[in-house]
């Protein structure tokens, strides 16, 4: 790992389960601190368990549990006196498909994460939040005369932007993002992945995909996990020109596992 | 890791495009080997018929040099290799150049054996055969340490690379001695220097192409070995 930077998140023998069945086997990793990590690997290989263990989202779905740590700034997120809410403010998440508030409007949508958590602010600051975040989601220049048209009056890859605009509002520290291009063309896509590039100069990005080639062109690490174990993880140019291990040879050259 | 032993593509065409691509590589391999093994015949026995057959040849393996070329940026384009393949689809491109321009010195050869057969043999030719047959077995080696992922064959090419230069330093000073004795020789000794000359060159990109084995298989760049550790000492002083 590159000696220039301190680990954002460290995950600690982490174990996830959906009632009986084992969904993460002891997986250990550590993610730095304003970088772009990417988690590759197929379909139910618990990629996406595993992001949605680093900011408590994973126990929201009934007979789900994890175990072991995640420690954000050196403090377990799973401690016993953590309020969860508070983690997923300073995680922030942005899902596979755009899932902008349909009836409300753009900014209402980058507001809600505020007025959600309850905290109180004038109109003034609410429209500085506002239009800082939607800049940050590379998205002002496109709804700045259009703000209080619904969100569902957007593009798809607009409101993908809209949806990480709402994510950045809260200021998180983590962002983390479940297949954000999946349901965008190239274009749209471009421009989020173009996007993850400016973000990671603030903020440390978590980004599963199930594209490879996005995953080889906007992250610093990856990750390639495989039935529920993290096979292996190293700087993305390594992985993808020389990786150590077969399992992940045979995923990203495409061949029979 | 070694490619027989690897599991298929799920994508059959591109498994497809890549056996055409070794394929390919191993039809212009043996083209080329076979090039320099008839020039110096062709060049030993004075035989300018010869000569002037494998000039005509070279045609093929500029063919096959184009042929490679296509696939290997057909295979980039349309499939976006990784790890392996990449390595194996890069060191294919770097590969084909390395043969062609092999192909092109066995034609130079050629060339000087056409000029020399016009005038009576200088000396008999011992050191160059011996050159010849030593560059050969580097690019048959070098073709075969490509084909079986094999690092131990393609470390031998490289250490065989130092008899080549020594033989052509060789060549070189006993040239000089019969120019500096007889000014009448100059003219086939030179022709005869520049024939040691190309043959080095071949010896040297046999080289390249072991080198590129290395790095095919393993993943680790041993080119210019010198040069990147005095950069790093002269960087960390």
């Amino acid at each position: 790992m590159a000696a220039d930077t301190t680990n954002k998140l460290i995950v600690n023998k982490l174990n996830a389960y959906f009632n009986k069945h084992h969904a993460l086997h002891d997986v250990s990793l550590s993610f730095p601190d304003k970088r772009v990590a990417a988690i590759i690997g197929p379909s139910g290989c618990g990629k996406s368990t595993l992001v949605r263990c680093l900011n408590r989202m994973h126990e929201v779905v009934p007979g789900a549990r994890a175990d072991g740590e995640v420690m954000l700034d050196g403090d377990n997120i799973y401690g016993d006196d953590v309020d969860p809410v508070q983690v997923r403010r300073r995680i922030g998440m942005v899902f596979q498909k755009p899932t902008p508030f349909p009836t409300m409007s753009i900014e209402d949508n980058v507001a809600a994460g505020l007025t959600l958590n309850g905290a109180s602010i004038n109109r003034a600051e609410r429209d500085q939040i506002v239009e800082r975040s939607l800049r940050q989601a590379a998205l002002w220049e496109e709804v700045k005369d259009r703000l209080r048209r619904p969100g569902a009056s957007l593009s798809g890859g607009q409101q993908q932007r809209l949806c990480v605009a709402r994510a950045l509002a809260v200021k998180p520290e983590v962002l983390l993002m479940d297949e954000p291009c999946s349901a965008l063309d190239p274009i749209s896509t471009a421009r989020i992945e173009e996007l993850l590039l400016e973000l990671k100069a603030e903020f440390t990005i978590v980004i599963v995909t199930h594209n490879m080639q996005q995953a080889a062109r906007c992250s610093d690490m990856t990750a390639f996990m495989y039935t529920g174990n993290l096979i292996e993880y190293g700087e993305t140019k390594q992985i993808f020109t020389n990786p150590t291990r077969r399992e992940t040879e045979d995923y990203i050259t495409g061949r029979f596992g | 890791m070694d490619h027989t032993q690897q599991p298929q593509h799920t994508n059959r065409q591109y498994e497809e495009d890549l056996r055409g691509l070794r394929a390919g590589l191993l039809k212009m391999g043996g083209l080329v080997e076979r090039q320099i093994a008839e020039t110096i015949e062709a060049l030993v026995n004075r035989d300018s018929d010869h000569a002037r057959e494998i000039i005509k040849r070279d045609q093929e393996v500029n063919r096959l040099d184009i042929e490679n070329d296509e696939q290997c940026i057909r295979l980039l384009a349309l499939h976006q290799p990784t790890a392996s393949d990449l390595r194996f689809i890069t060191t294919g491109l770097k590969i084909t150049t390395d043969l062609e321009r092999i192909g092109d010195n066995a034609v130079n050869i050629c060339e000087r054996a056409l000029e020399l057969n016009e005038v009576p043999q200088l000396k008999p030719y011992i050191d160059l055969p011996r050159m010849a047959e030593i560059a050969q077995s580097m690019v048959k080696d070098s073709i075969d340490a490509f084909m079986r992922d094999d690092t131990d064959l393609a470390d031998q090419v490289i250490e065989r690379d130092d008899e080549v230069d020594m033989l052509n330093y060789q060549v070189y000073r006993e040239l000089l001695s019969y120019m500096a004795e007889d000014p009448h020789t100059i003219s086939s000794a030179t022709r005869l220097l520049f024939v040691s000359k190309y043959l080095e060159r071949i010896a040297d990109h046999a080289t390249n192409i072991a080198e590129m084995v290395v790095y095919m298989v393993k993943g680790k760049m041993i080119k210019h070995v010198e040069t990147r550790r005095r950069e790093e000492r002269e960087a960390s002083s």
